[in-house]
This record gives structure tokens, sequence and C-alpha cells, in this order.
């Protein structure tokens, strides 16, 4: 039997790293935004909570009740993330149902590890892929042109001309990031449709419910778990993302709440109005973030009940 | 459809039509923009000819200076990232593995907050943690590597305890009845144990720090702190030639040799395919 302490000690240095380079980093981040500027709009950062200072923040916070630009940019972000995860569900699921309950033996294995691959790729290189091919003389402008999808989309309003793909078009935004995080949705989706016992989908059609009947009432909502880990796992970093749209589209019209912060910390001086939109980011991402950390810690607490 | 009607256990063609053309679109632009890189022209997007200029030539990733050093930056975080959060994740999670009561939820949770927070938010957070509480440190390469090994920790950590948990606690129960004291059965009968998902981890901290973009842009200072997936953003949208598609293949494939190799050591010594740990692997 050992002591207690032997644990404790062995986990210290990590611990500590943590609590320096993650909590009191986050901690700096109210600090500034709570703090004040100098007359060179350097932050100054007010460390006890007695001095904060909230001009800043309420600035922020009138801005967006009052319909200002933060606002714009906060729904613009909310529409995006949402129709990306619509769309991002509509390709994945299929793909992570066929893989988990279809596929066998040798096809198995090359399934799984396509689906893995793009996970591996860099995601600015798998950018960098899309805007060789989608610039005015791209080999997938081409094709688009060629089938006419191009001017469907222009019909329908969602591209200004012909091979315009990257002058700052919020489709091609939104279709990059189903592009960039589709491959991380359908992991999640995969691991819970795979874990779906095939005796309860085959009782469902012993007791006379038909194939889409079975999975309607059986298959899908023993996969909600996954879909909600899923979209949430998908959804995080949609909302932290901006340089989808800065390479993708490079225009103030798809700016996200990402761009703004980006635009008001690393790339600009006002970096105590930066620090209070992260905040406000933050607490707008605490439900999902709570919501994926139960879920993950149930699953957590099963394994280790298993082993 | 109908035939997929009469016989449900059938495969589904629709599924299948499905997964392959989602399989083509995931891979193909990536497939193309490596061949890019072997382009005999200046042109990204018009096919000239095979070459390997864009590797050999002055201009090519192998001599041109802004290439070189941002691969050889890159390289260098991921040694350092490694060297630094494979230890400091495996005895985090051999203590939180085994630390029951007070403190144990707390540091859990706090363990896997990186994972879920919006990585600009851990930039920010960063960037004003270097340059109002440390700013003696300035930006560049000790804050990038700090940056990269704080989120790369929990990887690990989830890691090595998805194998700590396959291996249960009677290896370590025999070594104690048997005599061994504490750090005895850590040594010399955990860490054995825990080495193929040690190498498992490491591969998986390397490629995920050379594949880091959000925390290395934020705290990179000097343009010599440039790394390959900020050089990437930086010219995409610019007029540079096939050099960057060349660049970023070499990356490619760096990581993807990385674990595949760490893939096979895992089987090779962990006897078989260990759910856990390759399902933390492939996340």
């Amino acid at each position: 039997m050992q002591s207690r302490w032997t644990w404790r000690l062995l986990a210290s240095p990590g611990v500590l790293w943590l609590s320096v380079f993650f909590l009191v980093a986050f901690y700096a981040v109210v600090a500034v935004a709570f703090g004040n500027q100098d007359t060179f709009s350097a932050p100054v950062p007010f460390w006890k909570p007695w001095d904060w200072n909230v001009g800043y923040m309420l600035a922020v916070l009138r801005d967006l009740w009052s319909g200002g630009q933060y606002l714009t940019v906060f729904v613009r972000t909310f529409v995006f993330v949402a129709v990306s995860l619509a769309l991002s569900l509509l390709i994945g699921y299929p793909v992570a149902y066929y893989a988990a309950r279809h596929v066998h033996g040798r096809w198995r294995g090359i399934v799984l590890v396509s689906l893995i691959l793009p996970f591996w790729i860099n995601y600015l290189m798998r950018m960098l892929a899309w805007i060789n091919l989608l610039s005015p003389d791209g080999w997938a402008t081409k094709v688009l042109h060629w089938v006419g999808i191009d001017h469907v989309f222009i019909w329908l309003g969602l591209l200004a001309n012909e091979g315009g793909w990257l002058d700052g078009q919020p489709s091609t935004v939104i279709l990059a990031l189903v592009y960039g995080y589709v491959p991380f949705l359908i992991l999640p989706l995969y691991a819970s449709l795979d874990r779906i016992d095939q005796r309860q989908i085959e009782a469902a059609r012993d007791l006379g419910a038909g194939p889409f009947s079975a999975f309607r009432r059986v298959t899908l909502p023993l996969s909600v778990p996954g879909i909600l880990a899923g979209s949430v796992l998908v959804a995080l970093p949609m909302f932290g993302d901006y340089y989808t749209p800065d390479l993708v589209s490079a225009s103030p019209k798809t700016n996200i709440i990402g761009n703004q912060i980006d635009e008001l910390t690393r790339q600009g001086s006002e970096k105590v109005t930066g620090a209070s939109l992260t905040l406000v980011l933050s607490a707008a991402m605490l439900v999902l973030m709570v919501y994926y950390l139960r879920t993950t810690r149930a699953a957590g607490a099963e394994a280790t009940a298993e082993a | 459809m109908i035939a997929w009607l009469r016989n449900p256990w059938a495969r589904p063609r629709a599924l299948v039509v499905v997964t392959g053309a989602y399989i083509l679109w995931s891979l193909l632009p990536v497939a193309l923009a490596v061949m890019f890189a072997f382009n005999a022209g200046r042109s990204r997007t018009t096919w000239q000819g095979f070459s390997f200029r864009w590797f050999t030539s002055q201009v090519g990733v192998f001599h041109d200076p802004a290439l070189q050093s941002a691969l050889k930056h890159t390289l260098l975080l991921g040694v350092i990232c490694v060297a630094v959060a494979t230890p400091l994740g495996v005895t985090l999670a051999l203590g939180l593995q085994r630390w029951r009561g007070r403190g144990a939820g707390t540091v859990n949770t706090m363990m896997l907050l990186p994972l879920v927070t919006p990585e600009i938010v851990m930039g920010v957070a960063l960037l004003l943690l270097f340059l109002k509480v440390f700013p003696g440190l300035g930006l560049g390469t000790v804050p990038q590597a700090i940056g990269q090994v704080t989120f790369t920790l929990s990887y690990v950590v989830v890691i090595v305890r998805g194998r700590l948990v396959s291996i249960g606690k009677e290896y370590e129960e025999a070594a104690a009845d048997l005599g061994a004291p504490p750090h005895d059965q850590i040594l010399r009968v955990v860490l054995p144990l825990l080495a193929p998902a040690i190498v498992a981890s490491a591969a998986v901290v390397f490629a995920l720090s050379i594949d880091d973009f959000v925390v290395t842009q934020y705290l990179s200072g000097a343009p010599s702190t440039t790394t390959v997936p900020m050089l990437l953003y930086a010219s995409a949208r610019g007029a540079p030639t096939p050099a960057l598609n060349a660049i970023a293949t070499v990356t490619l494939v760096i990581t993807l040799a990385t674990l595949s190799l760490a893939f096979l050591v895992y089987r090779r010594f962990a006897g078989g395919g260990d759910a856990a740990v390759v399902a933390a692997m492939e996340m």
C-alpha cells in the first residue's frame, strides 16, 4: 500500500504547469479585460478584483445590446457555425453510419484510415489545396463552371460573379468550414454508431419494424449522444476560427468573432477590448464546454468501471 | 433502394456512393496539392510537367532561406514539445489515475479543459500572460514551446490513462506483494508496460506541434520564429510558387511517417489493438 502522497507528488509538475499556463493565463485575460490602457494603448491589467475597471467590458456589452458591429459579427458567427454544422451532419452521418455498420473485413481498415487521414493533414494545407483549386483559373473553378454549378450559385445569390469563389463569399467560407471540420465530426459519430448493439436493431426488425422505422426508432435515438458530442466537438473550434475566413475570403463582410478578436489582440493595439470580447466568447462557449466535459467524464468513469 | 427494402442486410448502394464520394472529396484536393509540389512551372493551378525544382533548386524547400528556417523552427518546436510534454503528461496520468479523494476531480477537469477551449482563447490568454506576467521572456521560441506543451499535455494524459486502464492494477499489486517498494513498482513494472503508450503519445504530440497554428502564431516573435503552418497562412493567398506546396508536402510526410511508425510500434508491443488508446490517437 502506498502513501496517498506518492500520487499527488507525481501529478504535481503537470498540475503546476496547467495552473500557471492555463489558469493564470486565463486570469490574465480577465485582468486585462477589467483593466485599463496607457497612453500608448498598451494594456494595463488590474490583478485585484476590487480595482477592476468595468468600462471596456461595458462598452462591448453596450455595443452588443444596441446592435452594433460586435452584434453583427456575433450573429454572423452563429449563422455560419449553425449552417456549417447542419451541412456537416448531413454529410458526416451517412458516412459514419456506413463505416460503422456496413463495412467489414479488409475494406473496414481502408475506409477507417481514409476517414482518419484528413485529421493528420495540416488544416492550413487542406485550405491551401482549395485556394489553389478555387482560384479563377483553378481546376475546381473550371469543373464547377463546366457542370454549371457556378451559375446555380449566382442565380441563388450565393456567388457574385463567375470564378469569384475567393472574393469574400459567405457561401465559400461555409463550405470551407464544412470541409475543414467534417472529419472531426465523423469520428465521434462513428464511435457512437459502432457501439450500438446489433441485436437491438435485429429485435426491432423481428418485431416487424421496417428498415426505415428500425433506423428512425432504434438506431437514430441511440446515436443522439454521439451526434451531440460530435457537434459540440466541432462547434467549439469553429467558434474560435479566424483563419478559414481569412484564407478563403479575406473580406470584412465574412468576419466572424475570431477575426474580430484576432484583429484587436494579435494584430491590433486594442488588446483591452479584445480581451473583453474573448471573455464574452468564453462565456458563450461555457455551456458547450461543460456539456462535453460531463459526457467525457461519464464515459471515462464507465471505462474505468469496466476495467 | 427497392432491393435494399427487400433485403435490408444487403449492402446499401446509396451509402456506398455517399461514402465513396466523401472520401474522394476529402482527400483528392490534398492529393492535387501534393501533385502541384512537383509542377515544372511556377503555377499552382496549371500543370506544366513533372520536376523536383521546388524541392532542390535555389528557391526550393531545401535551399531557400525562409523555407529552410520555417522547416527547422517547426521541427525544433516539435522536439522541445515532445521532450517536455511527454514526461509531464505521463507523470500527471499516473498521479491522476491513483489519486483518490479531494482535488482529483478538479485536477481532472483542469486537465481536460485545454481540449475543449477554442484555440483562439488559449492564444489570447498565453499572449497576455507572456506580455504582462513574464515580459522578460519576450515572444518567440520559448513561449511558443510552452504554449504547445500546454495544449498537447492533455493528449498525453488521455492516451496514457487509456493504457493504464487496460493494464489494470494486478501487475503493480503483484510487485507490491513480492516486496517491491513504490518507486520500483512504477519504474520496473508500470513504466515498461506503458512504453507503447508513451511512444504513441510522443508521436501524437510531435504531430500536433508540427501542425499547430493558432497558439504558435500568437506567441511568435521575430521572423525566425515563423513555422510552416504560419508560412502557409501568410502566403497562401499571395502569389507564391509551388514551393509552398512543396514545404506543406514535406511536413505532411514527416507527420504521417511519425504517426505510422508509432502506430506500428504500438501494435507490435501492446499486444494487439488497444481500443482506448487507438481511439485517443485518432482524437
